[in-house]
């Protein structure tokens, strides 16, 4: 792996998901799922619909529990603490604690439509995290410059463009100074002519150094971004690479007929 | 189209939009190749807002209607107007006024507190909480406030005294005669706080629901608290779809107080009652009494106008206009059409 591409100060945001199982009534959807994160890295995932990738995103910040295996995040295991021999369920307060360590950005932005977007972005910084006010409203400001939208700050999400709120909520996301983030096709409910400003974005994060895991369907961003890419089908890890090896010279016979569905021919070099 | 009609708005004065409508059609497009056509500058044109003759004749008819029932009701002598004034501020009118305003505002905040909370144990997970709530809303909502309100005040009868102390064993910290307890002022409140209180669990419950579960699950994933959650994300985004259906119970209320003349309890339309018994002017009494809860659901109206705006913050792109600021639009737009009428 690449892993001198990542800024050599990253030393935290490892994250080991080993053997994750969950159900959903009868249907497995997670079938035993291993996969390892560098701190720094960047993963991409990709699949086809219901092949269980927000399912596995949702288990890594503990908003699904998982039926069986574990995930780790530098060591520390998500959602449960080990006590002798047993694993015991965190209490709310713990979770809430991890999960301030763990940034979402879903595909759908949830940014909270009553509140402005620095109102959105410092909201978390000072209840979860304790920060003063006027440090939140500076801090907001600052990552709100960051995604472009300083001088929206007053706006309400409804009266931003699709592309606009992906951004403040991926600024909200960083508010909290996440290890990870987690992005579940942040750019899927988007005009085609809003991808490229949230993709920006989170190219300048792929070199911040902080972990990130995003699912996508834009697969000239994953190529791009990606350290290791990941395939997913019917709950499982089929096959995963560099993009080079993934994209052009896939090993798994799935992975082949997934992407000669989905890769315009020229870019499949 | 659309790029001819941009140059003509860069090229003047921002308009209110439907003016650009208003605007001639624009030659098509040049076919490719031929010299780019210079712009038509309409920049010295008036503009003419669009008419609605039909507003205005409907305008006019409600008018008329509206003059006439008030014609008569100035003019009938059976309405009494003298004795209404008369009665209208008579001590014991607005003393019985204070008791339905007290009776209205104890049972309504003590309702939607016991509602808030009974609707919270309805979504909780636990199977006791859901069963309680829902056995209690289903209770209260199916018998007449009428039977409640008098088994309140005959509680004595059921229970002859009421104590306080450790259930199952003979340790009493307090007793009392119930009938002491249970005061008409008590029973009334009783009744009318529980049925609220089945009523508002379920608007609140409505509203909470109404709320997208994305909210919660972006609160989560940010790691705010379970208490900030509700109160700060779902509550304020629930209260658009509380506030209309509160309100209109809470005016209800201030109308279902007077169900507490079976009490002989001296609210307002009891008050009413007694003095119409007393001195045959039913009709001018009972107009006193309907004057008084037309002044209260106005004032009520008018708080729940500007709450509501309150709470639209956000979910609407832009705020409605109050009254006021509607009013004034009104009266600049409009002052200046007769002069454009004679162009
Ligand atoms: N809460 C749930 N209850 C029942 N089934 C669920 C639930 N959430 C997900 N599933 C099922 O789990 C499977 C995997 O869903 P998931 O959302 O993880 O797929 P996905 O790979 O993200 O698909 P897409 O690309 O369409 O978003 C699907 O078959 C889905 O129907
Ligand atoms: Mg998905």
């Amino acid at each position: 792996m690449t892993h001198t591409l990542t800024a050599p100060t990253a030393t935290r945001g490892l994250v080991e998901i080993t053997g994750v199982r969950k159900s959903f009534g009868a249907t497995e959807v997670l079938k035993g799922v291993s996969l390892t994160v560098e701190p720094g890295g960047v993963a991409v995932i990709v699949g086809p619909s219901g092949s269980g990738k927000s399912t596995l995103l949702r288990t890594i910040n503990h908003l699904e529990k998982v039926d069986g295996g574990h995930i780790t995040i530098d060591g520390q295991l998500v959602g449960y603490e080990i006590r002798g021999d047993r694993l015991h369920e965190l209490r709310e307060k713990d979770i809430l604690k991890q999960r301030t360590e763990i940034g979402m950005v879903f595909q759908n932005f949830n940014l909270f439509p009553h509140l402005t977007a620095l109102e959105n972005v410092s909201e978390a910084p000072v209840v979860a995290q304790g920060r003063s006010k006027e440090e939140a409203r500076r801090r907001g400001l600052e990552l709100l410059d960051r995604v472009g939208l300083k001088d929206r700050a007053g706006a309400y999400p409804r009266q931003l463009s699709g592309g606009q709120q992906q951004r403040i909520a991926i600024a909200r996301a960083l508010a909290l100074d996440p290890k990870i983030l987690l992005f579940d096709e942040p750019t899927s409910a988007l005009d085609p002519e809003l991808v490229n400003e949230v993709l920006d974005v989170i190219r300048g994060l792929a070199k911040s150094g902080t972990t990130l895991i995003i699912v996508t369907h834009e697969m000239g961003f994953a190529r791009d971004v990606a350290d290791t890419v990941v395939f997913m089908d019917q709950g499982q890890i089929v096959e995963q690479g560099t993009p080079q090896d993934i994209f052009s010279n896939p090993q798994e016979p799935r992975t082949r007929s997934f992407f000669s569905k989905v890769l315009e021919p020229a870019f499949n070099i | 189209m659309s790029s001819a009609a941009t140059k003509v708005a860069q090229s003047q004065e921002p308009q209110p939009a439907p003016a650009a409508e208003a605007l001639p059609e624009p030659v098509d497009v040049p076919p490719a190749g031929a010299p780019p056509r210079q712009a038509p500058d309409y920049s010295s044109y008036r503009v003419v807002a669009a008419r609605h003759p039909w507003r205005w004749v409907g305008t006019a008819v409600v008018a008329i209607g509206v003059l006439a029932v008030a014609w008569s009701l100035a003019t009938n002598p059976r309405w009494e107007w003298g004795v209404v004034t008369q009665w209208f501020t008579a001590q014991s009118v607005v003393h019985g006024l204070v008791e339905t305003l007290k009776l209205t505002a104890i049972s309504g905040i003590l309702g939607f507190v016991l509602g808030f909370i009974l609707a919270l144990m309805r979504l909780s997970a636990s199977p006791l909480l859901v069963s309680v709530s829902w056995t209690f809303s289903w209770i209260f909502r199916s018998t007449p406030l009428l039977v409640q309100m008098l088994l309140w005040y005959n509680l004595g009868y059921l229970y002859e005294k009421i104590s306080l102390g450790i259930p199952f064993t003979d340790v009493r910290f307090f007793e009392v005669q119930t009938t002491t307890l249970i005061s008409q002022f008590a029973a009334a409140v009783l009744g009318l706080t529980l049925n609220q209180a089945a009523y508002s669990a379920e608007i609140i419950r409505g509203g909470i629901l109404s709320v997208d579960q994305g909210q919660l699950e972006a609160a989560a994933a940010l790691g705010i608290p379970a208490w900030r959650r509700s109160t700060r994300i779902v509550l304020p985004q629930a209260m658009r779809a509380i506030l209309p259906t509160a309100f209109n119970e809470i005016i209800g209320l201030v109308k279902g107080t007077s169900i507490v003349y079976v009490l002989a309890y001296s609210e307002l339309f009891y008050t009413v009652q007694v003095i119409y018994n007393r001195t045959q002017q039913v009709l001018p009494l009972l107009l006193v009494a309907t004057l008084w809860y037309i002044v209260i659901t106005s004032v009520l109206s008018v708080f729940q106008y500007y709450i509501e705006r309150h709470y639209s913050k956000g979910a609407v792109r832009n705020l409605p206009l109050t009254p006021l600021q509607k009013a004034r639009k009104f009266f600049a737009t409009h002052a200046a059409v007769p002069t454009r009428r004679n162009i």
